[in-house]
């Protein structure tokens, strides 16, 4: 029985990672490529959701990045940012072992990239996520972590990872609860 | 008419059994509209049961009800009454680890359900419990006042409650008059025009999710949300009870919406579904995920499902 089911997990994994570790094409940026019948061209996933996912929230005039980075020369070097980005600070996301140029591409800043090497675009920033939160991923993908608008039996609109995190500093911020409720002593 | 009778007691020899009789009648005349009265008002007074309304006559009432909204808050408000769909039973979910206490779910609630802004009816509660003190078995002593300036706090988490949609309610079974019901997709519905307002509904909820209208409820005419449901949002009488229906009015439509809460909880711990489609999100939280309901031992069977995601 055991065996059986680990064979079967292997099977699943590799059913999973196969198209991933595809080199796909990536599309081109700007184009709509948040729904899946868009998507026919770029890489494929099993169980990636159907549906409408906002634009991702990016800062105003921020995208695309080529607008200043396609003429400046890549500096690999690991190091505190100073003239420019310097808001960006990255707290409680493993900041010890991490920089930009994990995630962000250094050849052309307008798309991530992958561990595998490859490169996805904003729109798809979950595979970028999904690398290391799997189980989130899995359960985001299942309809159940994240918020979810629309229609429980139709369209439904899903959000990217970050509309409710932010990438850099991904715990969710505390906000102010709304009034409590009257306390029967003080109906007048 | 007090003297008359007196004189007539003192004149003549009346029997105790006639006495009670004409006293009955005259008691009974007197609760009957008063023969100058509208047809409406006939027509409100002698309403069948609500499961006992064929097509026609719930045209009829819906009519009469959207004059009479009409005429207490100046506005047009649409009256509906969608039938359950076939082969769907609601069930909800809700992350308790994802929830951070800020009663966004409590007033979304509020306005688009039209519940009473003053006096005050929230038909969701939230409970504050502090990390590691009892809790799932003292839930009447839980903190639902907790005000701090910003939510999470540390050291506490949240537990919000309202109705369970129980599979065998016990305030359906309380009931002396039938107003309450469990529908076929498993929502617990009130009709407002047969409750009584006995309150024997609440007293047998061993959730507390069920709210009394003490006075004719206090609803601005701007905040009204005119999309309304026979057994739902449509606004209330003074002296009855209500309570969550899963949004009737948004979720019992092909396509339906989510139901407000689920919309607008900023973490997105609320989930909600059809239990009898084995793809849906709900069946996906009770298949992989700890689940439990409240008060089990109570055996009300809630489809109301809380869960602990990873």
């Amino acid at each position: 029985m055991r065996r059986f089911l680990l064979s079967a997990l292997a099977i699943c994994l590799l059913t999973a990672l196969a198209p991933a570790a595809a080199p796909g094409e990536s599309p081109a940026v700007g184009e709509a490529i948040w729904r899946t019948e868009n998507v026919e061209a770029g890489p494929k996933e099993t169980g990636i959701p159907e549906f409408f996912v906002p634009p991702p929230p990016f800062s105003e005039g921020i995208f695309p990045c080529s607008d200043c980075h396609a003429d400046q020369e890549t500096n690999p070097e690991r190091r505190v940012l100073e003239d420019m980005h310097e808001d960006i600070k990255i707290i409680n996301h493993n900041e010890e072992e991490r920089w930009c140029l994990d995630c962000h591409n250094p050849d052309d800043r307008d798309f991530l990239r992958l561990a595998s090497g490859r490169l996805v675009s904003f729109e798809e920033s979950y595979y970028l996520c999904g690398q290391c939160h799997g189980t989130i991923f899995r359960d985001w993908k299942a309809g159940i972590h994240g918020r979810r608008t629309g229609e429980w039996n139709g369209v439904k609109t899903y959000r990217l990872c970050v509309h409710c995190h932010n990438p850099h500093q991904p715990r969710f911020q505390p906000i102010a609860p709304l009034p409590p409720p009257v306390k029967p002593k003080d109906i007048k | 008419m007090n003297k008359k009778v007196k004189e007539t007691l003192r004149g003549k020899k009346v029997s105790r059994r006639s006495l009670l009789k004409g006293t009955a009648l005259a008691v009974a005349a007197a609760a009957l509209p008063s023969a100058g009265a509208e047809a409406a008002v006939w027509d409100a007074f002698f309403q069948k049961h609500f499961q006992e309304l064929n097509d026609r006559d719930l045209d009829r009432i819906i009519t009469r009800l959207e004059k009479e909204y009409a005429d207490r808050y100046g506005k047009h408000i649409d009256v509906t009454a969608n039938k359950p769909l076939p082969g769907v039973l609601f069930g909800y979910g809700l992350d308790i680890a994802r929830c951070i206490g800020c009663r966004r779910c409590v007033y979304a609630c509020v306005e688009e359900n039209n519940q009473s802004r003053d006096p005050q009816i929230h038909w969701i509660t939230v409970l504050r419990f502090k990390k590691g003190d009892k809790w799932i078995s003292d839930l009447e002593n839980a903190d639902k006042y907790y005000n701090p300036a910003k939510v999470p706090e540390p050291g506490y988490f949240y537990m919000p409650t309202q109705c369970q949609q129980c599979e065998n309610p016990p305030c359906v079974k309380a009931c002396p008059t039938q107003a309450t019901w469990s529908e076929d997709d498993g929502i617990v519905v009130v009709d407002y025009n047969w409750c009584i307002g006995c309150r024997y509904c609440m007293a047998a909820c061993p959730y507390g999710a069920r709210h009394f209208n003490w006075t004719r409820p206090g609803l601005p005419t701007e905040e009204i949300n005119t999309q309304t449901h026979y057994l739902g949002n449509r606004p209330r009488y003074s002296g009855v009870v209500e309570k969550c229906t899963f949004c009737i009015q948004r979720t019992r439509k092909e396509p339906g919406q989510y139901p407000a809460c689920v919309e607008i909880c900023p973490v997105g711990a609320r989930k909600f579904g059809n239990l009898l489609d084995p793809d849906s999100e709900i069946r996906y939280c009770i298949e992989n995920k700890r689940v439990f309901r409240l008060k089990e031992e109570v055996n009300t069977q809630p489809k109301f499902f809380y869960f602990f995601a990873t």
